[in-house]
């Protein structure tokens, strides 16, 4: 499993960039997704709606957008929420977002 | 152009070779460094680079602290000051503090005015030590017959450490602990007499103070002397009638067998002989030996046997080659076997009655001297060994002047020796003796050149080849045990064939041994003893073993053939296997 | 693989350990699972945060928020408040004294805001025990980069140019030498790794092997490649367990990828590195003396020249960096020299790592650039001196280092700053020192450690530092006098000037610094006065004020007339002059003396 050629170390860390990108807290041009996960969001299926944005999220190959779970947003007639902070643009909320609306 | 590289000592110039110290450029110029742990016996391989005990320490421009001059190498450019105020403060603090932790009893010291640190601080003109507390206080080991260790005494300078590790290869003193209460000792810190020490006692010989000495045995000696009933008989080994004279401020290398006659007989013993004739004895036998060997398919190499710190060597060592040692007593052990037995017997005697002292170069025939296989009718053949330095004191005590003696001879019976006998005590000379005899009794023909100038000179290892008739005797020596190491491991390894082999534990022989006056590392006092003994050999009428006429003597009326069931019953031993620690 | 949503990083240094937080890891893989989040939360143990105070410290991403005096009972309500319902756990989160407020994001607070983590970078970010995680963040990029396109000659000059100095005290510029080791004649080279860290109270490298072990092993071949070596070693002290642990376990993972071993990268250049553990001698962190005990002899240091670099390790040329010094390699070349040069002061360049402890309120583990002064570490960073108290001085170096005080506090910290001052930087131990300090005490606690550390070889460390010792012993016990003080002097003087070792030259430094700039407590205690109130046997005979009647009776009967004051007021000793006979003591009928 030698790694033979700095293209080869390339391509491990692009796979392994992934998992440690939940850490990039220094990256303030990311897009943030923030996801409602108060009792109201749960209640509401938020916890799945947050599984389906990062499985998509992966499948697209989305590298700057990161994912947050936050409290109530306040809009609890519209759980789950979702508020989309692209830097440089005004935040957008989305609601209700179940699952199928994921994509 | 020049390969020497140029620097400035207290504002003198001076070119020197690249790799030279700056002690050294400095001594080529008169420039005298002070030194205490530094020694280097470069003629025989020994040199202790420990540069611990800081009283060389000189300024070097641009350096920012001291530097030790004993191994700081000289660099193109450098500007050394030795003697400034800074330096002479570092030394003095040095000395200061070594003196803080030493006990303070120069009076009845051993080293008493032979100490280098004594000297040291007379030199330095140090008149107080502002530094008093905590001092080390371990016991003394006075476990062997042989060496005293007094770690109270010890400066840490090593050089015993470098001498028993990297010359002797026996490993047995290093650093143990850390810090203030740091010390040399055997491993485990064991008692020497528990370890595989060969007291061979070459750390006492580079001792600067009195950490090491030997087993002091004068007040043994006498109370014999005093003691009415006894008949005290004392010899000489070779190796002391050319070292002897340094104790009485005579150049080194001065023979003064006859003066150190004299001198031992005005202290009372009733006969003073010559462990020369022991040798020719000894030759007489291990000729024999090697004959019987080579006629006989018998074990080759055969190899000397006459140093007990190389037989225990080898019994520790190699205890699987215990079968090539001739079986020859040494030389001072078959005079005391013949002295307790024919001497007695002739001069109407009781042997019980008899006390036979040893002086030798030696501290390790102190030991040899219980070994119990060196008994006849349970009687030890030897029963007081002291050493040249002992010898003097004793001759001092008397009040006697040595060097204004007059010369006389050794008494009759054990005190005739031929040249081959006398040069037993440098490195090459057994082999030599035992090729003159060797020669004439395999061949059947007269030797005319009996001087085997291969056998001579420093190096470490020499090998010789000699024609005897048809056969040619290959004959290899070494002189220190790390050289013997080496030898012994090319004969197992089947690199090298010998037929016989000398060793000697001692740089240079026995007159380099344990117990001779202090060389302080000066190697031309050795060279100069060496000298000594071979100028005597010349000097001699007969010079070869078995033409010496006590010796024939002694055979003819009492102990029959050589190598016959008498002598060996007398003059050969066993030896022990033993395991190394 | 499932994709996670947050990370959980906990803290999982010696120290955080120590308070448990083996067992915080423990409770959320056990909690997470049992309320079924294993799947979307992992739970990684990492290194050092540096925030030691305030340990056990847990990490939230990609939330950012910094949890402190985290314990194992904490960790169900962060799950069911923080990690399900999304709720920051406010009780947990760190109060910023200077902010007067809880902050949740760790750049924003005052112990970190000054900070810039280059040697320490990982060290909270990846989890060390995973080799992949070490290169999600360009780890062995450096070391594919130097051998797919540069020499020997170039990483050498690169080095040079970053002027990145020994980061073990002596300062001595790396790439310098390197490129010795490089010129030195001989087939056979050796690159060593000082990991011996002997100060007592130091913990930079501790922290860095522990949390990022692979930044050293990259930095160790890349060494290797430099100067033709094809063996690394690192000395470690047997006293790091942990540390060995993580190396071993990094070791066996680049040995895995290729990344140790014949042929790296599929260049010609092959290397492996050995560990050799200590045991238990500060001596060993001397180059030689670790040299020495490395070849299996005795751990004592040899005279210099010749230097490791021609000759060390079995007599082969040799380069020994220190752990910090090699955890800065990677990304010099990285980010090449130029950017390193920009970071710090003129003469030195990159960041230090300290580790501050004694008498301040964050103790714990930073790094800044050099050029920070020393007021910003300890009142900025180090939030100023516990219990309120007036600072006094600060220690750096360890035991070969000297104190600053007051006077010197805007000092930048860079190495040739501290010597003028006559301190040093040292390996980056910091000890700050408060106004109950009592210097000499100060002084004769390093000595103690030198004398007993001494490997005893050379006369001045031996019996010199066991002598200094003994004139402070006898200094805080009240038993010196003026001529102990100058022979005192004079002996540091000399010691320094003569050892043969760095232990030796550098063991008089406390006592000259201290006494440089305090000799009046020095000369105090040898009046039997200690002004800190620290020695037990200076102390002297003190009144209480609440329980004196004022009767005067212990003013009649005091020898020396030390006892003042009005009949029914309390009185006051003079304890400059009191000679502790105790009459005062027998005589007081309401028990108000108080004996020392």
């Amino acid at each position: 499993m030698s790694i033979k050629s700095l293209d080869e170390l390339m391509n491990i860390r692009k796979k392994h960039e992934e998992n440690v990108s939940l850490r990039d807290n220094n990256n303030n041009s990311q897009t943030k997704l923030l996801v409602g996960m108060a009792t109201c969001g749960i209640a509401s299926g938020a916890r799945e709606t947050l599984n389906e944005l990062l499985k998509e999220i992966k499948a697209q190959g989305l590298d700057n957008v990161k994912i947050v779970q936050v409290g109530c947003l306040g809009y609890c007639h519209s759980e789950p929420t979702v508020e989309i902070n692209v830097p440089g643009e005004d935040p957008i909320l989305y609601g209700p977002v179940t699952v199928d609306r994921v994509k | 152009m020049s390969d020497k590289i140029k620097v400035t000592i207290n504002k003198q110039i001076v070119e020197v070779k690249p790799g030279t110290t700056v002690l050294k450029a400095a001594e080529s110029i008169g420039i005298k460094i002070p030194t205490l742990c530094h020694m280097d016996l470069c003629d025989f391989e020994f040199v202790n680079k420990a540069a611990s005990c800081r009283v060389c320490v000189v300024e070097i421009e641009g350096r920012r602290n001291l530097a030790p001059s004993c191994v700081q190498k000289v660099e193109e450019g450098m500007v050394i000051k030795t003697n400034t105020p800074r330096a002479i403060r570092g030394r003095r603090t040095s000395v200061e503090l070594l003196l803080s932790n030493h006990p303070q009893d120069c009076f009845t010291c051993p080293k008493n005015l032979d100490c280098e640190l004594q000297k040291l601080a007379d030199d330095l003109n140090i008149r107080e030590i502002p530094y008093s507390g905590e001092k080390v206080n371990y016991e003394k080991d006075t476990s062997s017959f042989s060496i005293v260790k007094d770690p109270n005494k010890c400066i840490m300078c090593r050089r015993c450490e470098t001498m028993c590790n990297e010359v002797q290869t026996c490993g047995i003193l290093s650093g143990v602990g850390r810090g203030f209460d740091v010390i040399v000792a055997p491993a485990f810190e064991l008692p020497l007499q528990d370890t595989s020490c060969t007291f061979c006692g070459q750390c006492v010989a580079v001792c600067p103070t009195a950490a090491l000495t030997e087993s002091n045995r004068t007040r043994d000696v006498w109370r014999a002397l005093a003691d009415p009933n006894k008949h005290v008989i004392v010899q000489t080994a070779p190796a002391i009638r050319a070292a002897i004279g340094e104790e009485f401020g005579m150049e080194p290398g001065s023979l003064v067998t006859g003066e150190m006659v004299s001198s031992l007989r005005e202290l009372g013993f009733d006969g003073v002989f010559d462990t020369d004739f022991a040798a020719d004895l000894t030759i007489m036998e291990e000729a024999s030996e090697l004959v019987h060997r080579i006629e006989h398919n018998g074990t080759l190499p055969i190899l000397t046997s006459c140093c007990p710190a190389w037989v225990k060597f080898i019994e520790h060592n190699y205890p699987e080659m215990l079968d090539i040692p001739s079986s020859c007593k040494s030389p001072h052990i078959m005079f005391g076997a013949i002295a307790k037995t024919y001497y007695a017997e002739k001069n109407n005697i009781d042997p019980d009655d008899m006390v036979i002292v040893s002086v030798m170069p030696c501290v390790a025939k102190k030991a040899e001297a219980h070994r119990p296989e060196l008994t006849n009718y349970e009687d030890s053949n030897v029963d007081l060994v002291i050493t040249t330095r002992e010898a003097a004191a004793m001759i001092k005590e008397a009040g006697l002047d040595l060097k204004n003696m007059p010369k006389t001879d050794f008494d009759k019976m054990m005190g005739e020796s031929s040249g081959a006998g006398v040069i037993f005590g440098t490195t090459g000379g057994v082999i030599e003796a035992a090729t003159r005899t060797a020669y004439e009794w395999i061949t059947g023909e007269t030797l005319e050149n009996v001087e085997f100038n291969d056998m001579r000179g420093l190096e470490g290892i020499k090998s010789a080849t000699v024609n005897i008739g048809d056969l040619e005797l290959k004959i290899g020596i070494a002189h220190g045990l790390g050289n013997a190491r080496e030898l012994l491991d090319s004969i197992k390894s089947g690199e090298n064939e010998f037929h016989a082999i000398e060793i000697m534990a001692c740089p240079g022989g026995c007159i380099g041994g344990g117990g001779q006056p202090y060389h302080l590392g000066d190697s031309e006092i050795l060279k100069a003893r060496q000298n000594a003994l071979y100028t005597e050999d010349k000097g001699k009428k007969i010079r070869k073993s078995h033409e010496n006429t006590e010796i024939i003597k002694v055979y003819k009326e009492f102990l029959g053939e050589p190598y016959g069931e008498k002598a060996h019953e007398l003059l050969h031993t066993k030896y022990v296997k033993r395991e190394k620690l | 693989m499932s994709i996670y949503r947050l990370n959980i990083m906990v803290c999982g240094g010696t120290g955080c350990m120590a308070a448990d937080s083996q067992g915080i890891v423990d409770n959320f893989k056990d909690i997470l699972k049992e309320k079924g989040y294993d799947q979307e939360v992992q739970v990684l143990k990492t290194g050092c945060f540096g925030f030691c105070e305030q340990g056990p410290i847990i990490k939230i991403h990609p939330d950012n928020v910094f949890y402190v005096k985290v314990t194992p009972e904490d960790v169900e309500e962060i799950i069911d408040e923080h990690i399900i319902k999304g709720r920051k756990v406010e009780r947990l989160l760190y109060e910023d004294p200077d902010l007067n407020e809880k902050i949740n994001e760790q750049s924003e607070m005052s112990f970190y805001k000054p900070q810039l983590r280059i040697a320490l970078r990982n060290c909270g970010l990846i989890n060390p025990e995973d080799i992949f995680e070490y290169i999600a963040y360009r780890g062995y990029e450096a070391l594919g980069t130097v051998l797919k396109n540069q020499t020997p000659e170039d990483v050498i000059n690169t080095m040079i140019k970053s002027n990145l100095r020994g980061r073990g005290g002596g300062g001595f510029p790396a790439g310098l030498k390197w490129k010795f080791a490089h010129k030195a004649p001989g087939d056979e080279k050796y690159i060593i790794c000082n990991a011996d860290e002997g100060d007592p109270g130091a913990f930079m490298d501790r922290s860095i092997l522990e949390g990022d072990p692979h930044s050293v092993l990259e930095a160790m071949a890349i060494a290797g490649y430099a100067i033709g070596a094809e063996t690394g070693l690192i000395y470690i002290r047997a006293e790091y367990p942990l540390a060995i642990k993580r190396l071993e376990i990094a070791i066996d993972q680049a040995k895995e990828q290729g990344l140790l071993g014949k042929n790296i990268f599929g260049s010609d250049f092959n290397f492996n590195i050995k560990l050799k553990y200590g045991a238990g001698a500060f001596v060993c962190g001397e180059e030689t003396a670790l040299i020495a005990s490395t070849e299996g002899l005795r751990g004592e240091p040899r005279n210099k020249p010749p230097f490791p670099a021609t000759s060390g390790f079995k007599g082969k040329p040799t380069n020994v960096n220190n752990v910090e010094t090699l955890a800065n390699v990677a990304p010099i070349i990285l980010n090449g020299p130029e950017w390193f040069n920009k970071i710090g002061t003129e003469k030195s360049n990159g960041t230090k790592v300290f580790a501050l402890a004694g008498a301040i309120n964050n103790v714990g583990l930073v790094e800044v650039p050099m050029g920070t002064t020393l007021r910003e570490i300890v009142y900025d960073i180090g939030g100023g001196i516990r219990g309120g108290k007036a600072f006094k001085a600060v220690q750096t170096g360890g035991p070969s280092g000297g104190v600053i005080t007051t006077k010197d506090l805007d000092t930048p910290i860079d190495y040739d700053s501290l010597q003028a001052i006559g301190s040093m930087m040292g390996s980056g131990g910091m000890i700050v020192m408060d106004e109950d300090t009592c210097m000499v005490s100060i002084a004769k606690f390093y000595l103690d450690f030198t004398q007993e550390e001494s490997c005893g070889k050379c006369t001045p460390c031996r019996i010199g530092t066991k002598r200094i010792y003994e004139y402070l012993e006898k200094l805080t016990e009240g038993k010196a006098t003026m001529d102990d003080l100058y022979n005192l002097k004079e002996l540091c003087d000399s010691v320094k000037d003569t050892a043969l070792c760095g232990l030796g030259q550098t063991a008089p430094n406390p006592v000259l610094s201290t006494m440089e700039y305090y000799w009046d407590e020095y000369v105090a205690h040898v009046n039997g006065h200690c002004p800190s109130k620290e020695c037990k046997a200076l102390l002297s005979y003190t009144i209480d004020p609440e329980k004196c009647i004022g009767c005067t009776a212990c003013a009649k009967k005091c020898p020396v007339d030390c006892i003042s004051g009005e009949r029914k007021e309390p009185h006051i000793i003079d304890e400059a002059v009191c000679i502790k006979c105790g009459a005062c003591y027998d005589v007081c009928p309401v028990d108000a003396v108080i004996k020392p």
